[in-house]
């Protein structure tokens, strides 16, 4: 069991705040992606769950154990470098062999499960090279192998197929999962490609200025985000916000009415691009098309609603020109209402 | 224009070329000259009267000895204070200065300060007369104490000369990214393993740099050795000065000089083949 429970940690550099009160509870063998933008505390809380930085409260409790005060090496964790930190003077081999060396394991098992690690991430034939003449995606790849071949029942990993390519990384993913979910590894995995946290993760938690906006399952991140914040971040094109005056539980825009929560504060419509369809007679939601830019499974419009900026997807035969005014029916329960003040989502009524 | 332009490197480095030619290498063609010449004919006969100099052997060994117990000793106080000092947040620019302090202080001065220290009526006797522990003043540097006279000379040559090693391994020890030992410790790695499977490897040419430039210093090895001994411990250099001045036999001095030379040299071979770092093992 090695479930993970971060406690309202807390990391100031100095007089910078990097993390604020972060707790988040991550179930035995679950899969959790931690989003958010460049600098938003990431790696910080990943170095203070392995040990590595020391926080200036809250706990860590790994598998029921209080590791706050605890060694890196004492955690039972292996981690994964957002620069990868492979050993230079070693070669690949002995870089994926490491953590089983410091495990003292035998020979044959070192070499059992080095090659498997390797086989895995597709380094088998670099394995007597030094890192020095691999290219930034294998170093990246023998970062990854290296620590897989211990076997963690905690991984956590920064970014660790940021430096592949396209092609690459959505195999690389798609066996990650597989092998982690096999060996029902705890995994935290970092990333800003919000494509691959929903690909990967059972749950994603998303990180803002050293807070967590939301956690959830992708589907629940994507329908119904929290803040103004992860509606924005997640998806793309990213949530359309719309200012509207909700009078009598009703939102009037052109000569469209759409049921809104009367809670009598400023609030805004938060519309994704894909929840929108173009109406057959232009009533609707009036949106005047400034660009559209064929994407080949879609067209992407770019235009605004009421004066403000908006992107709307629209089917690839969609009969649409730049300048043209359309109307947009879209379905009460798909959108989301943002208090305008705080940035926060208002209940549905 | 590459063919325009490819002279100027050389007319730049050409004032200091020569100014090297005159300083350096003339002098060391003369003195390589000067030890293989008898009057004006090629011979062997300086060296011959080096080796059978009553002095010669004990020479030898004693720089040999010297240099095989205060260099190793000087790595590892320098690795041991080098490790501290990186760990340090506060105060590490005002340690390190502290620390640096005896490489401002010319050699001879150094074995002057030692000897005030250690000699007959010096303040290590004082003290241990004023605790009782000794009748009177005892010499420390005589020809009859030859094991503490190494020891006083082992330890001015440390506290005299360790600085540099110190420097040069700390500035090796800022190039390693502190990441390495971290996936290590995460691996499992104990200190003592960080330090001897990534630290040390990654410190090699830092290592290197620092024992090929106190190993050759080591072998030149004069004025603190003089200063606190005299002839009582005689060394390479030491010999040189003497048939140099006190019996103005430029020639034997000359094939002490150019013997060190050589020395110096076959050490700094072996150090820059046994410490060397593949290219691609390099951070
Ligand atoms: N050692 C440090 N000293 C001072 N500030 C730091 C330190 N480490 C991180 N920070 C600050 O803390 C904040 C969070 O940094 P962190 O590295 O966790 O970001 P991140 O989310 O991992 O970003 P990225 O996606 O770019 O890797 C940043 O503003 C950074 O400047
Ligand atoms: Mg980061």
């Amino acid at each position: 069991m090695a479930d993970i429970v971060i406690d309202r940690v807390v990391k100031e550099f100095g007089t910078f705040r990097a993390l604020q009160e972060v707790s988040l509870t991550v179930n035995d063998g679950e899969f959790v992606a931690l989003l958010g933008p460049s600098g938003c505390g990431k790696t910080t809380l990943l170095r203070i769950i392995a040990g590595l930085e020391t926080q200036t409260s809250g706990r860590i409790v790994i598998g029921g154990q209080d590791v706050s005060n605890l060694v890196p090496r004492k955690r039972g964790l292996a981690m994964v470098f957002q620069n990868y930190a492979v050993f230079p003077h070693m070669t690949v081999f002995e870089n994926v062999a490491f953590g089983l060396r410091m495990q003292k394991a035998q020979q044959a098992e070192v070499k059992r499960k080095v090659e498997r690690a390797a086989a895995l991430l597709h380094i088998e034939s670099y394995l007597d090279r030094y890192p020095a003449k691999l290219s930034g995606g294998q170093r990246q790849r023998v970062a990854v192998a290296r620590a897989l071949a211990v076997e963690p029942a905690v991984l956590l990993m920064d970014e660790p197929l940021s430096n592949l390519d396209a092609l690459l990384r959505l195999e690389m993913r798609t066996e990650l999962k597989a092998v982690l979910r096999e060996a029902g590894t705890t995994t935290i995995y970092v990333t800003h490609d919000q494509t691959e946290a929903m690909g990967l993760a059972d749950r994603i938690a998303v990180m803002y200025g050293g807070k967590i906006e939301q956690i959830g399952s992708p589907l629940e991140i994507y329908a119904t985000p929290a803040t103004r914040f992860v509606g924005g971040f997640i998806g793309s094109p990213p949530m359309n916000f719309i200012k509207v005056q909700c009078s009598q539980g009703t939102a009037r825009i052109g000569d469209a009415a759409l049921p809104c929560p009367a809670t009598g504060k400023d609030m805004e419509l938060g519309l994704r691009g894909e929840d929108a369809s173009l109406s057959p007679n232009g009533s609707g939601i009036p949106f005047d098309i400034r660009v559209v830019e064929p994407m080949g499974s879609h067209l992407l419009l770019t235009g605004s609603i009421d004066g403000q900026p908006a992107r709307i997807v629209a089917p690839p035969i969609a009969k649409v020109n730049p300048g043209e005014r359309v109307g947009l029916t879209v379905d009460p329960a798909r959108v989301t209402w943002i208090d305008s003040t705080t940035g926060r989502a208002i209940a549905q009524p | 224009m590459p063919a325009r332009t490819s002279w100027i490197p050389y007319a730049l480095i050409a004032p200091s070329v020569a100014f090297l030619a005159a300083l350096f290498l003339m002098p060391l063609v003369q003195t390589i000259w000067l030890s293989f010449s008898a009057g004006d004919a090629l011979s062997l006969e300086n060296y011959r009267r080096m080796a059978g100099d009553l002095n010669f052997s004990l020479a030898v060994k004693n720089t040999f000895l010297l240099t095989l117990v205060v260099v190793p000793l000087q790595v590892v106080l320098a690795l041991a204070m080098a490790t501290m000092v990186t760990k340090l947040d506060k105060g590490r620019d005002l340690v390190l200065w502290v620390l640096t302090i005896p490489l401002g202080i010319s050699d001879l001065a150094a074995g002057l300060a030692w000897l005030a220290l250690l000699q007959n009526t010096g303040y290590l006797n004082s003290a241990l007369y004023a605790l009782g522990l000794i009748e009177g003043p005892t010499g420390w540097l005589s020809q009859e104490t030859p094991w503490s006279l190494f020891f006083a000379i082992v330890l001015a040559e440390l506290w005299r000369a360790t600085a540099i090693v110190l420097v040069i391994l700390i500035a090796g020890l800022q190039l390693i990214p502190k990441e390495f030992s971290e996936a290590a410790e995460i691996f499992g790695a104990k200190p003592w393993t960080r330090f001897t499977r990534i630290t040390l490897p990654l410190l090699k040419p830092s290592l290197q740099s620092a024992l090929i430039l106190r190993t050759v210093l080591a072998f030149e090895v004069f004025a603190v050795v003089y200063a606190l001994g005299g002839r009582n411990f005689p060394v390479l250099a030491g010999e040189a000065y003497v048939w140099q001045n006190d019996n103005q036999n430029y020639g034997i001095a000359a094939a002490y000089a150019v013997l060190i030379m050589a020395i110096s040299l076959a050490a700094t071979a072996v150090y820059l083949r046994v410490l060397r770092t593949r290219p691609e093992q390099l951070p």
